[in-house]
Formats: structure tokens, sequence, C-alpha cells
């Protein structure tokens, strides 16, 4: 089943999940040990994190490690990145203004 | 002239912090930033123009303006944009809470963000310091995730339609 990535960050507990795995990848266990819920919680939290496609899930021996899938955090960069454009090019209109009100003052 | 702009993101406090010089005084700043004859002139990216439809700047006041397409009139406009004023201190600083509206300034969504702009006066130069506090890190999410498909253009046209998304999947 896929989810919608609301579901995913409406919860806070997903969102600190999010947070944790976005520094290291790490196992259900360690995960669990942040939080002061239920083992079963926070295998709850990850299905719906796979299914909203954010987990990647990596096999190291008999260890499960959850890391965070990059190109879907990237789609926050992305947009950041044409915000601070958007700013840019608003100043740049700015500067013009400015230009001309302080030549029309003198 | 070399102007300073940084543009810092915090995504843990949800929050884009602006800093950007200007070459004049606090008073023609603070103008261009709080007179919608002003505002009007910068604020819409190219190839949009902005139409004003409503400016009441007090505390308890609104904004309320529309990105208005090339070739299109400001009468076909329906997805406006509403600043709200919360807090003033003239020629400091002011604080606003911004969503979106439709033409009569009812908010088409609970998504929006807290956005506080300050002024410092240097030599010659202006300083603006501006902190956007997104309510939520999901409208951040879903601004990236929805905002911004067709492209370029990144303007609010874009995130309206996004939150148009956001609204109507829920």
């Amino acid at each position: 089943m896929r989810r919608d990535i609301f579901q995913a960050i409406a919860d806070p507990t997903r969102r600190a999940i999010l947070v944790l795995i976005a520094v290291q990848a790490m196992t259900p266990n360690a995960i669990a040990e942040h939080f002061d819920i239920t083992r079963q919680s926070i295998s709850k939290h990850l299905r719906v994190l796979s299914e909203c496609d954010l987990l990647a899930k990596k096999q190291d021996g008999r260890e499960i490690f959850y890391e965070l899938k990059i190109d879907k955090m990237k789609e926050i960069d992305t947009w950041l990145d044409q915000f601070r454009k958007i700013m840019e090019e608003r100043f740049q209109n700015l500067d013009q203004l400015l230009f001309t009100l302080k030549n029309k003052g003198k | 002239m070399n102007l300073l702009f940084d543009f810092t993101v915090d995504k843990a406090a949800k929050t884009i912090y602006i800093t950007r010089e200007f070459a004049a005084d606090q008073d023609l700043v603070w103008d261009a930033f709080t007179k919608a004859e002003f505002l009007d002139k910068w604020q819409a990216p190219k190839p949009y123009t902005l139409y004003t439809k409503e400016m009441d700047f007090r505390v308890g006041g609104r904004w309320l303006y529309a990105m208005v397409a090339p070739g299109m009139s400001p009468e076909t406009a329906h997805q406006y944009s509403m600043v709200e004023y919360l807090e003033i201190r003239p020629k400091t600083s002011f604080s606003t809470r911004n969503t979106f509206a439709d033409e009569n300034g009812n908010p088409r969504t609970n998504a929006f963000s807290l956005v506080k702009n300050t002024f410092k006066q240097g030599n010659g130069i202006t300083t603006v310091y501006i902190e956007k506090r997104f309510e939520d890190l999901a409208v951040l999410e879903m601004m990236a995730t929805l905002g911004f498909k067709e492209g370029t253009i990144a303007g609010f046209g874009n995130l309206d339609e996004l939150f148009r998304n956001l609204v109507t999947s829920k």
C-alpha cells in the first residue's frame, strides 16, 4: 500500500524517527530505545514510514537497518532552493525600486 | 555595491532565516515592506504582477493580494494570499500570519506560516531580518512534494495549487 507523505509526518513520533535516521541508519531496537513506547508501536510507525516510501532497508548480517530515502527528502531541499531564488529575485526588484525612490527624493 | 544576502534553513525548528541588506535608509525600506503601492512593485516574481485587493496595515488588519499571470486581468484571479498583521513596532519590526485565501479573505486551508520582519539602520544601509516559521513540518514537506512540479515558476501560483491539493486530499 502506498500512503501519502502527509500521513508520515503528521505524527510527532514519526517525525522524530525521521530525524534520528537522517543522521545514521539504525536498527528498530536502536530506534525504540529513543522512545518511551512499545516496540510494537515503533514497528507500526516504521511500517507507515515504509509505506510512504521514506525508508530504505539495509540488511547487515542478521540485523536490519533503516535509513532515510534521500531522494524524498531532497524534494524539500529543491523547494527551499526555489524559494531562495524567488526571494533573491524579489530583493533585486526591491533594490531597483529603492534606487528609483531615492533618486526621486533628491 | 555588494549587499549581504543570507538564507539559512533550520529544518528542526521549521524556520527559514533570511538576512538582506538594502542600500537605503530604514524609513524607506520600511515603507517598501508595508505599503501596498510599493509592495505591488517588487513582490511578484517575473513575469507575474501583483494585485492588491485590500491593505490595512495595522494590528488586526490584513493585506489580501493575488499574483496575476501575464495576459490575465486581476478580476479573474481567485488564488489569493493573505497576510494578517499581528504585531507592529513602527520602523522596527512587524509580525504576520500568512496563509492562502479566496478573493474575500476566507482562509483556504489551515496551513500557515508566521513571519517576523525586523529592520536595522546601518550606515546608509538597512538590514532586514526575516524569520519564517512553518506551523508544521508537514506543510513544508507538502510544499516540497506537491509544489514546483510545474518547473521554474515556483511562485505562489504553485503553492496555491499545492494547498488546494492538500485540502482536497484530506
